[in-house]
């Protein structure tokens, strides 16, 4: 009895004939890009929904809220100010404090997102398994999230860097292009990473070193002038293109006045920055959606 | 009870006048295997792992399940298919796989639209509110924002969570086990679907939950092609579905009228 198929009383098809005589189609089959890319519009409102949920759900728990939306940059900046800016205090760069903090601020935008992205889809089996939807909403929702705890950062930033002396000039509006570029960048980051984490669990374990020794090349704790300085020029060269350190140094040339700087000219800061946002943007989104079948699976 | 009974009987009865039956899920030797990280604890510790790694054998605690082993079927438009069989039978796991959120390894499913799976696992965010998970809930399923704020109060309503309270405004985490299985079938139940896959899900709640639900269920299945339906209570099998399908361990067992693979399928598992 076991294995037996059911006759069908009006014909002698196979499966897959009858399936392409009225049309079915493969479960669960992959759109193509296009396509991928139009359910993804559709679904904007789950996106951003479910940002805002994981949001208000990561402080749900805390006493103080959403207050440490704010807290959180301001301790982080706090701890890395008394190790680096008091007990190995460096005189060179001026305005130590902004400089730093507009670098961790910036940095931990990324580190975060690729953090979270990279067990967006792990964590999330459960909904997977459940309910139809395209997966890049997870990844995505993810950059979101992290979007809107940016957000509250650059609060306390320009708090900081008023506090610190800076004047506010045109310049600052240079940040909102160089933001949404990095948001692009870690759109793409994120689903890369996302994919990548449900395939290999280990990723979650190796992530935080990767991470570490990406913001002690991105010029964050201290001054970038240190590279060109103590690399040989390919290596220092090589620095220039970290899309982090990048990014990094469009915040701070908005926000800062005669900081020190690795890239020779804006210019090329800004086509580099502009490049990897394509690069990473179009790439992830294209290594996400060709596993897209897979995730159920886990 | 034994009007249920008549009642289903005459579904049966109506069922061989459907003049053209047109197939909205066939299924073609479908094979499913779960890969499972068993973690350490597979051989030696750190140790075993790393020898296993010099070695380049392949990691014991890495295990494969075969769930679904060549399972053949067609439904068709109209029907209400019920699936059977004993624990880890691979129930689930052949829904999942006819929603097509689990790809199968061997074979194919095809379908006619996008089936929705209705279980009690759907994970919503245990620390927001139930009202919030609505919401979500809905968004995800691929309602636009108009019509989620429509149908709130009407899936709060129907699951009943408000019965002892103002419950919908707290964490999905404070409510009891049979409230969020309430909360999370009304919200996959908002939605009218070609093909509907529930599992599971009339078993829990109370008694008047359940009757509810299988109301809910009834009326879908007007609105639906096909509905299939797992269940470990024999007597909402009865009720709801005319044809059932047994599975055991994997392997399609006995397709046909409910009745007769009911009774076959009782007096297997001995009762």
């Amino acid at each position: 009895m076991a294995n037996t198929t059911v006759a069908d009383p009006d014909s002698g098809l196979t499966g897959a004939q009858l399936a392409q005589r009225y049309g079915l189609r493969f479960a669960g089959e992959r759109p193509t890009l296009g396509e991928y890319a139009g359910q993804l519009w559709h679904y904007r409102h789950f996106i951003a929904a479910y940002a805002n949920a994981k949001l208000v759900a990561s402080f749900s728990n805390a006493r103080l809220g959403q207050l440490w939306q704010v807290l959180t940059p301001l301790t982080n900046a706090a701890v890395y100010y008394l190790i680096f800016g008091v007990v190995l205090a460096q005189n060179r760069t001026p305005n130590f404090i902004a400089y730093l903090c507009t670098g961790l601020f910036i940095f931990n935008f990324t580190q975060t997102a690729v953090q979270t992205g990279t067990q967006s889809i792990t964590s999330n089996l459960g909904l997977i398994r459940a309910l139809h939807f395209p997966r890049a909403c997870l990844p995505l929702a993810v950059t979101v999230t992290q979007f809107q705890q940016l957000l509250g950062s650059m609060v306390v930033l320009a708090v900081i860097v008023l506090v610190t002396g800076e004047p506010i000039t045109l310049a600052w509006l240079m940040l909102v292009p160089a933001i949404l570029l990095q948001t692009v960048f870690n759109a793409g980051l994120t689903m890369a990473v996302a994919r990548m984490g449900s395939k290999l669990a280990d990723l979650k374990q190796v992530m935080p070193f990767v991470m570490r020794t990406w913001m002690y090349g991105s010029g964050v704790l201290y001054s970038v002038e240190l590279f060109s300085e103590q690399l040989p020029s390919w290596a220092s060269g090589l620095v220039e293109l970290n899309p982090a350190l990048v990014y990094i140094e469009l915040a701070r040339v908005s926000l800062l006045e005669n900081t020190p700087l690795l890239s020779s000219s804006l210019l090329q800061l800004w086509v580099t920055a502009v490049g990897w946002a394509i690069v990473m943007g179009v790439g992830g989104f294209i290594y996400f959606w060709r596993g897209e079948q897979e995730y159920g699976r886990g | 009870m034994v009007e249920q009974f008549e009642s289903s009987n005459d579904v049966t009865v109506t069922l061989p006048r459907v003049q053209e039956r047109i197939p909205t899920v066939v299924v073609d030797d479908a094979h499913v295997i779960y890969r499972i990280h068993k973690g350490a604890g597979g051989g030696g510790g750190p140790v075993g792992a790393l020898k296993r790694i010099m070695s380049r054998t392949s990691a014991p605690n890495i295990r494969e399940v075969h769930a679904v082993k060549g399972v053949s079927f067609t439904a068709y438009r109209g029907e209400a298919i019920g699936l059977i069989g004993s624990n880890g039978s691979g129930k689930s796991t052949m829904l999942r796989a006819i929603a097509g959120l689990l790809p199968v390894n061997r074979g194919a499913v095809y379908t006619q639209g996008q089936p929705s799976l209705l279980g009690v696992n759907a994970a919503l965010l245990n620390d927001l509110s139930g009202e919030r998970n609505v919401v979500l809930g809905c968004l995800a399923m691929g309602m636009s924002p108009d019509e989620v704020q429509r149908r709130t109060p009407e899936i709060i309503d129907f699951s009943g969570i408000n019965q002892r309270g103002d419950f919908a405004s707290l964490p999905m985490r404070t409510y009891s086990s049979g409230m969020g299985a309430r909360l999370r079938f009304s919200i996959a139940a908002a939605k009218k679907h070609d093909v509907l896959l529930i599992d599971e899900a009339l078993a829990t709640g109370d008694k008047i939950f359940r009757k509810r639900s299988e109301r809910r269920v009834r009326e879908l299945r007007e609105g639906a092609g096909t509905v299939f339906l797992v269940s470990h209570q024999l007597s909402s099998i009865r009720d709801t579905c005319e044809r059932t399908i047994w599975l055991e361990s994997g392997v399609l067992r006995m397709d046909g009228p409910t009745d007769e693979v009911v009774r076959e399928y009782e007096a297997f598992s001995g009762k």
